[in-house]
């Protein structure tokens, strides 16, 4: 509470507190745990295997364990907090087992683990400090490549010319919008183009899209117009999430134009022997 | 209270009002391209990143303290306004305020009022209220009097009449005031000032919002950029100011960041062109200034929210609009979809201690929790957070005791089992095993209407295997499992 009682310094505007410092990363590990999230696991299972090869190929160990499933926060963005913390709290054992660094391929469920887990177990204190404990050793795949790996990406593909959308979490709670860049800024011949309103949510927001479909409706609409208007010829994105979204809606506009995971863009583009649809 | 019901009852519509404005090309261009320039304002306001955000955590320490001192706050700032000759008034409910305004105004025998730009007035429904009694009370702020001018409520905060562009406020001058058509903004501007400036002169009572009410010197602060609210304040005899209680804050000091936050999230605006600050009424050997200064103090739902630790950051707002500006939501439906006094995020979050959630069913879950709102706000409110607590308050039994007034508004046995469903499915590994099996395997079967996702999306067929197994397959292949 002490904070609250902060007194303001006489006349200034620019005199303010210390922002926190960015996230500190830790040496590669030698093994991770894939937390491959619901949406992956039912509709891209391939981005997660990519996730797999891209994090064996910089020689780590990766794990999956079987007892995973979804992170909880669907039921948590509906306001059904006892369900989601039940959920969150298997995931919390399945994760606990290894103690391993967690890996997503996916900014909002990332953004579950290391933030929301948090509010969900404020009232356990003994729970609160595994999950805190989860939360500085979650990463999302971007950063985790990035940061931890620092992967050096020798480009073997042709040139393209794509587009990235960043998820809202990944930009708001992760603090990773400008990691997936940095990695297509690796690719020598990937030219990444801006889209307009880039920063602007793609409508998703989980069962909002269900909830409020006139609305989300009008936003995807928005967003894939904005895509194909780049000059793009293909969408990437580190979230299953908005890609769920977004390929939905070109699909069923009857657009040739899709989106793809990050992972399976990179996991193409440095590894020759990947071909498109290949397990 | 029975003037709000015909508000309310079109909040409770938020999806059709949302799909009507969502067809109306040129709401939505008005609305986007308004937006857009308020983003890039407020982006060029703050060209160093490190300064905006070190005075965004100064703002919410400085709200923070505030409200941790509110009830000492408030009464220090009655006794201060008090010694300088401003009468204060305390209201509970807006039936309450708007019955001392009314008081005020039969005081003095006052049939015209003329209003500065006040957001607490637009909650009291001030202007119908007067009206029902035989008292004009007339918008001076350009966007309010062209919505009044319509019959219309405002659409913004801060912009009223943003719904609106050049043409249809032309159109509208031309229809109510008989004035040429012209599409010069300028010249529009010039023919309401025309109005005005007689009105300013013959009203009995000026009404005012407030700013900023600091409680150590006994000041209301008011900032505005058309002299209307000097105008409104300084020319009638009377001045009345309404407010609601989160308003105070305890020193000058504390308002210099404050101030700075405001203008710039709000316009863009390094300070507006009028800043006013009304420490009493005209004294004897003063010229000008109103011979009476009175200051409403509006309860109406604030002190429900101050008692819970996590909605009381609500009360941390200092009214700039940037959330709004920054909406997806808001962008593309407008103010007017809302149906309530204050729309966009903060009027989501400030609505439900006001009128009830019960008012505003399904404002908590019209947004998709970007994040956008919370990321720009100049005082740090975590409105996703605070959103996310209403749904969750929304999905209470109702027969059980409500936290926040109202809640409990959507709950369903039918939705609450289903999550009990997917809890189950979630929790046991060899259920979810089974279920991606079957979803995987019966892929072919996936109906191609599945409810309201089928409206915007092809169907989500699963792929042919999941995570699960290629995972497994591959890790069997490596020997590990």
């Amino acid at each position: 509470m002490n904070e609250l009682f902060y007194d303001a310094a006489p006349n200034a505007t620019r005199v303010a507190p210390e922002r926190p410092k960015p996230r500190q990363y830790p040496d590669k590990p030698a093994e991770v745990v894939l937390f491959g999230t619901c949406v992956v696991d039912l509709f891209f299972p391939e981005a997660g295997m990519d996730a797999i090869r891209l994090l064996e190929w910089e020689g780590i160990r990766v794990h999956f364990p079987r007892e995973q499933s979804c992170c909880g926060q669907p039921a948590w963005t509906s306001g059904y907090r006892d369900q989601a913390k039940a959920v969150a709290r298997a995931q919390l054992e399945v994760l606990d087992r290894s103690g391993f660094p967690v890996v997503v391929p996916s900014g909002s469920c990332a953004g579950m683990l290391r933030h929301h887990y948090r509010e969900l177990f404020a009232d356990e204190p003994d729970t609160l400090a595994r999950v805190n404990a989860l939360a500085e050793r979650t990463f999302e795949l971007t950063e985790f490549l990035l940061r931890v790996c620092k992967v050096r990406l020798a480009d073997q593909g042709q040139p393209r010319r794509v587009a990235l959308h960043t998820s809202c979490s990944a930009r708001r709670e992760m603090d990773t919008h400008l990691h997936a860049r940095e990695l297509l800024g690796q690719l020598d011949n990937v030219e990444r183009v801006d889209h307009d309103h880039e920063s602007e949510c793609c409508g998703f927001g989980g069962t909002f899209s269900v909830r409020m479909p006139e609305v989300s409706g009008a936003m995807v609409m928005d967003k894939t117009r904005a895509l194909m208007d780049s000059g793009a010829v293909e969408m990437v994105t580190a979230d299953g999430g908005c890609l769920l979204n977004i390929n939905g809606s070109l699909e069923k506009q009857q657009q040739a134009f899709r989106g793809r995971h990050l992972a399976s863009f990179l996991w193409e583009r440095v590894n020759t022997r990947a071909r498109k649809g290949a397990v | 209270m029975s003037q709000r019901i015909p508000v309310t009852e079109l909040a409770a519509d938020f999806r059709s009002r949302a799909t009507t404005a969502l067809a109306d090309d040129q709401l939505r261009t008005n609305f986007r391209t308004a937006m857009d320039s308020l983003m890039k304002k407020r982006a060029d306001a703050f060209p160093d990143e490190q300064e905006r955000e070190g005075l965004r955590e100064l703002g919410n320490r400085i709200k923070a303290r505030a409200l941790s001192r509110l009830p000492d706050l408030l009464e220090q700032l009655e006794a201060k306004l008090t010694e300088n000759g401003v009468t204060v008034h305390w209201a509970e409910t807006v039936e309450q305020a708007n019955r001392i305004v009314h008081g005020i105004i039969e005081a003095r025998n006052g049939r015209q009022v003329v209003k500065g730009k006040s957001m607490v007035s637009e909650e009291m429904e001030m202007n119908d209220y007067l009206a029902r009694r035989d008292i004009e009370c007339l918008e001076s702020d350009m966007g309010e009097y062209i919505v009044q001018l319509d019959g219309e409520k405002p659409s913004h905060i801060i912009m009223p009449a943003i719904h609106k562009n050049a043409r249809q406020v032309s159109r509208l001058f031309s229809e109510k005031l008989g004035e040429p058509a012209t599409d010069d903004v300028n010249e529009l501007i010039q023919t309401g000032r025309r109005t005005l400036r007689r009105k300013f002169m013959e009203a009995d009572v000026g009404v005012s919002g407030v700013n900023f009410a600091i409680a150590e010197t006994g000041t209301l602060l008011l900032v505005e950029n058309e002299g209307n609210g000097r105008m409104s304040t300084t020319v009638p005899p009377v001045h009345i100011a309404v407010t609601g209680i989160e308003k105070v804050v305890q020193n000058l000091r504390d308002v210099v960041p404050l101030l700075s936050l405001l203008t710039r999230s709000a316009l863009g605006q390094p300070i507006t062109t009028y800043v006013n600050l009304i420490s009493s009424p005209r004294k004897p050997e003063e010229l000008d200034g109103p011979e009476e200064v009175h200051l409403v103090l509006l309860d109406n739902g604030r002190s429900g929210a101050f008692a819970d630790a996590q909605m009381r950051q609500t009360l941390n707002c200092i009214r700039c609009g940037a959330c709004m500006n920054h909406c997806p939501v808001y962008t593309r439906v407008g103010g007017h979809t809302y149906g309530e006094v204050y729309p966009g995020p903060i009027g989501k979050i400030i609505t439900p201690h006001m009128a009830g959630l019960n008012q505003v069913p399904d404002h908590p879950g019209a947004s998709s929790l970007c994040g956008a709102c919370g990321e720009v706000c100049p005082v740090k409110i975590p409105i996703p957070q605070l959103l996310q607590r209403l749904r969750q308050e929304n999905v209470r039994n109702p027969a059980e005791p409500q936290v926040v007034k109202g809640g409990g508004s959507k709950y369903s046995r039918t939705e609450r089992m289903i999550w009990q469903g997917w809890q189950l499915l979630n929790t046991r590994p060899a259920l979810y095993g089974l279920f991606l099996r079957a979803a995987t395997r019966l892929r072919r079967l996936t109906p191609k209407n599945a409810g309201p996702w089928t409206r915007n999306h092809s169907a989500p067929v699963p792929a042919r295997r999941s995570l699960h197994e290629l995972a497994d397959a591959h890790l069997r292949q490596r020997g590990d499992q």
